[in-house]
């Protein structure tokens, strides 16, 4: 279930928690840019945005629907497919918080280095300045919402 | 709160750039450090750097990794022999053994490792200013 915070401020809390963490993949490469046999590694923003905004959004109707074939299987919600309906008190709910970890993914070096490492100093700070930007940006997108909401409690 | 364990990977990042940047120091200090006995000669040393992987906790934790140096290697190499009976250093037959230090690898290394070092300053400064930016989420002054 989403609070009523949680659906104004929208997709930006997520992205905000994903954006720090592909910073601290992002991070690794470059502490680890003479490491041997270093495997650079990133995030699929999009797929992690898409997989953290379908966790959060709970029973909400975009999301699609497990198959089950059995009355044991679990649902995407957690309850057993053959459980009442009226049971789902004790369901647990998919966890809110983002996570990038299904989202990580290797790079493909361009030239690979003698030694195994796949770190392109180059590549991984300029996504690194991008992935600083975008962060900036969902700040002011937080923060625009969150003053929008301040003006619209105080009574003047 | 993982994020703060940024600071620990770029830290450990610079501290073993650092160990990388001593090594070279010691390296070009030493490399006229001649000697009459080829097994007791300086030779060159080297950081061996390794990743420390996040361990099994959730998320991008699982993909942080920050570097440890788990060793000093030293060059295999046998040293130059150099023909100079002058030196007082000289063995019976007249010979000293320089350290294989090679000054050209040496400084191309200290380049790398303080770029490298400055990547990793680079890489906290940005996430200390976007982590006190977002601790001012919500104010009115930001």
């Amino acid at each position: 279930m989403q609070s009523v915070l949680d659906q104004y401020l929208g997709i930006h809390t997520r992205a905000l928690t994903l954006e720090a963490q592909r910073m601290q993949v992002l991070a690794s490469n470059l502490a680890n840019v003479d490491t041997p046999n270093y495997k650079a590694q990133d995030v699929d923003f999009k797929a992690a945005l898409a997989a953290a905004d379908n966790a959060s959004a709970g029973s909400a109707p975009t999301q699609l629907p497990l198959a089950t074939t059995h009355a044991n299987d679990l649902t995407a919600s957690g309850t057993v497919a053959g459980a009442a309906a009226g049971d789902s008190a004790g369901s647990l709910s998919a966890s809110a918080l983002p996570s990038a970890e299904s989202a990580l993914k290797y790079r493909v070096p361009l030239a690979p280095a003698l030694d195994g490492n796949t770190v392109d100093e180059q590549l991984e700070q300029s996504a690194f300045a991008e992935n600083s930007v975008r962060y900036q940006a969902t700040l002011a997108f937080l923060n625009t919402k969150l003053r929008l909401l301040m003006n619209a409690l105080s009574s003047s | 709160m993982s994020s703060f364990k940024i600071f620990d990977i770029a830290g450990s990042g610079m501290s073993a750039q650092s160990v990388r940047l001593n090594t070279v120091a010691s390296n070009l200090a030493n490399a006229d450090s001649v000697s009459g006995d080829p097994n007791s000669v300086y030779r060159a040393k080297h950081p061996v750097f390794q990743a420390v992987l996040g361990g099994t906790s959730a998320g991008a934790d699982a993909a942080s990794a920050s570097v440890t140096v788990t060793g000093i290697a030293e060059n295999p190499a046998a040293p130059a022999s150099r023909y100079d009976p002058s030196n007082p250093l000289a063995d019976a037959q007249g010979y000293v053994y320089a350290p294989n230090v090679n000054i050209v690898e040496e400084m191309a290394d200290m380049i790398s490792a303080s770029r490298s070092y400055q990547n990793n300053v680079e890489v906290l400064n940005t996430a200390r200013d976007l982590m006190l930016d977002t601790l001012k989420l919500g104010q009115s002054g930001s």
